[in-house]
Formats: structure tokens, C-alpha cells, sequence
């Protein structure tokens, strides 16, 4: 009986009776490849990580008596000779929705065991991500170099913008570099058929990472560049 | 049930299609907010299309919908307690503002403003 219990649990039901019987059975609780699992609580560590980050930000702006300066300004660009406010920080969250879909679908071509488009589709993220960390390094060289902008300080107002911007997105940066590499790497390894006996969860589990990092990038786009 | 495992998260292609292109839209609006003025209608409309987006990217591109109860409360209920250090860090923020406002503005605060506290 307690078999067939558990077995039923298996299906994909949702439901508290489901949880229940994940916690207190004498099993795995995670139903899911552990690999899966644990890029799980990885991501969740990383939430605790980047919120920590987002409201020590969200403190010093509020502490602050300096008026902030206007993100709506400072990431502004000219375009024939017209200043369109946040014009490439726009590019750059529509570059990182693109790829989570081509991510999306390359979790999708994985499992059907299709490893030739998974593959691709997993080369193309990766490309738009670096296209990302490219158009980062504009956004970045632009602060320093043309707006003066330093952790320590800047023209514009309080002192804290610098060192929240580049702590906060410097992060996320790197985040977005390591899932370049992180995606690349797999991407080989699908293409040559290692995990052709294995299964496809791998592709499943970069994806979390890196649809997380897109995620990340919702709340920085809503926080720093637009309140 | 090692064979549901095997097989994983296969969904029809469409829902992907149709949560990217919602994404695409809602990015569109959050961009959008820019252009309004600061105020509770813009933060409110900010709030708004980043819970969207970030629920529509948890929950079906990283598929959380399709997840068993055990994972989604595992990953889902510890950040709940970041609530507590987001609403302590915006009253202590306040304080300081405050705190800076009365001691290090001289020429705002009056002569022995300071004294009183």
C-alpha cells in the first residue's frame, strides 16, 4: 500500500498532500535530477546574495540627504543628435530576454534529444549574452571615462551612485561572463554526444542559471536604472 | 518513476513562443515607465511589469509551474524572510537620512537644534 502510495506521489500532481509525502517519506525529498537540485539552492543562495546587494543600495540612496543622480540622464545616449533616455540599458534588457528565449527552446530541443538545435540554440545564447557583456563594457567605459563617474564619487550627486552601480552590475557581469562560459562549455560537450546516455537535464540545468541571471537582471533594470 | 525523470520538463514549443513574447511586451512597458513622472503611479506601473516578468521567467521558463510542492517551497519560501531585512534597511535608512539632515547641515538646522535630542 505505502508502495503504490508513493508511486502515485510520483505523477506530477501538485498539492500539500504531495509535499507531505516528499518531506516524511524514508526518501529523496526532490524529485528532480540532483544536479537539478542543487543548482537550485545555488541559485537561491545567489538570490540572498544579490538582494543583500540591491538593498544595500536601496539604503545608502535612502540615507543619502545628496539628491540621487537621475539614472533617466546619466544613461542616456545621443542618437542623431537626440538624447534617448536609458536607450542602450533598453537594448541591453530586450539582448537579455532574446536569449533566455533561444535558452528556452534549446531546454525544449535537449530533451526531445534533438542535440544538433539544442546545441545551436545554446551557441546563439551564448553569443547574445556576450553581445550583453559587450554592450556593458560600453555603458561602463562611457561612466568613467566621458561622465567622471568613480565609486568614490562623481559630478552628477551622491557619491554612493558609483560604488552601487559597479558593485551591483559589476556582479551581474561577471554572472553573465561565467554563463557564457558555463554554456559554451556544455554546448560542446551536447554537440559531441556525451550525454547521450546521460540525458538531457544538463541543458535543463544551465538554463536555470541562466534564465536566473536574466531574472537578476529584471530587478536591477526596475531598481537602479528605473525608480 | 525513474522514466518521468528521463523525460523531464517536455512542453509544447507554443507556451515558450507565447511567455517571450509577453516578456518582449512587458520589457516594452517597463521602458516605457521611464518616461513618466516620479511618483506612485510610475513606482507602482516599475513593481508591476518586474513581478510580470520575473513570474512568468520562474515559472515557466524555469518551469517551476510543472515543479512538485517540496521544491517550489523549498526555493521559493526562504526569501520570503528577505522581506525583513529590505524593511529594516528602509527604516534605519530613513534614520540615518534623518539623523544626517540634523547634524551634518549646518546652515539648515537651527543654532542648538542638535542639543535637544
Amino acid at each position: 500500500m505505502a508502495h503504490s502510495e508513493t508511486a502515485a506521489a510520483g505523477s506530477n500532481e501538485p498539492g500539500w498532500q504531495t509535499m507531505v509525502t516528499d518531506w516524511s517519506a524514508d526518501k529523496q525529498t526532490f524529485q528532480v535530477p540532483w544536479g537539478k537540485a542543487m543548482m537550485w539552492i545555488f541559485l537561491l543562495s545567489d538570490t540572498f546574495i544579490f538582494t543583500c546587494f540591491l538593498t544595500g543600495y536601496m539604503n545608502v540612496r535612502v540615507s543619502t540627504p545628496v539628491p540621487w543622480p537621475n539614472p533617466s540622464e546619466v544613461f542616456a545616449l545621443e542618437v542623431f543628435g537626440v538624447s534617448v533616455p536609458l536607450l542602450l540599458i533598453g537594448i541591453m534588457t530586450f539582448d537579455l530576454i532574446t536569449s533566455s528565449g533561444t535558452m528556452a527552446l534549446a531546454v525544449n530541443y535537449g530533451y526531445r534529444r534533438d542535440r544538433g538545435r539544442a546545441a545551436a540554440l545554446m551557441f546563439i545564447t551564448a553569443a547574445i549574452g556576450a553581445i550583453f557583456v559587450g554592450m556593458q563594457a560600453f555603458e561602463w567605459t562611457k561612466l568613467i571615462v566621458e561622465e567622471g563617474i568613480r565609486p568614490w564619487g562623481n559630478p552628477m550627486g551622491a557619491s554612493q551612485f558609483g560604488a552601487t552601480f559597479f558593485m551591483i552590475t559589476g556582479f551581474h557581469g561577471l554572472h553573465v561572463s561565467a554563463g557564457v562560459i558555463y554554456l559554451t562549455v556544455v554546448a560542446m560537450k551536447v554537440l559531441r554526444g556525451d550525454y547521450e546516455k546521460k540525458g538531457y537535464e544538463i541543458v535543463e540545468i544551465v538554463g536555470l542559471y541562466w534564465h536566473f541571471v536574466d531574472l537578476v537582471w529584471v530587478f536591477i533594470f526596475a531598481f537602479f536604472y528605473l525608480w | 518513476m525513474a522514466d518521468a525523470h528521463a523525460t523531464g520538463q517536455t512542453h509544447p514549443l507554443k507556451i515558450y513562443f507565447v511567455i517571450w513574447g509577453l516578456l518582449f511586451l512587458l520589457s516594452a512597458f517597463s521602458y516605457a515607465t521611464d518616461f513618466l513622472d516620479h511618483g506612485y503611479l510610475r513606482w507602482g506601473l516599475i513593481l508591476l511589469f518586474m513581478f510580470l516578468k520575473a513570474g512568468f521567467i520562474v515559472a515557466i521558463f524555469m518551469h517551476m509551474a510543472w515543479e512538485r510542492m517540496a521544491l517550489i517551497w523549498a526555493i521559493l519560501g526562504p526569501p520570503v524572510v528577505l522581506l525583513v531585512l529590505i524593511g529594516l534597511m528602509a527604516v534605519e535608512g530613513d534614520y540615518t537620512e534623518l539623523t544626517r539632515l540634523d547634524f551634518f547641515s549646518a546652515p539648515i538646522a537651527p543654532a542648538g537644534h542638535a542639543a535637544e535630542h
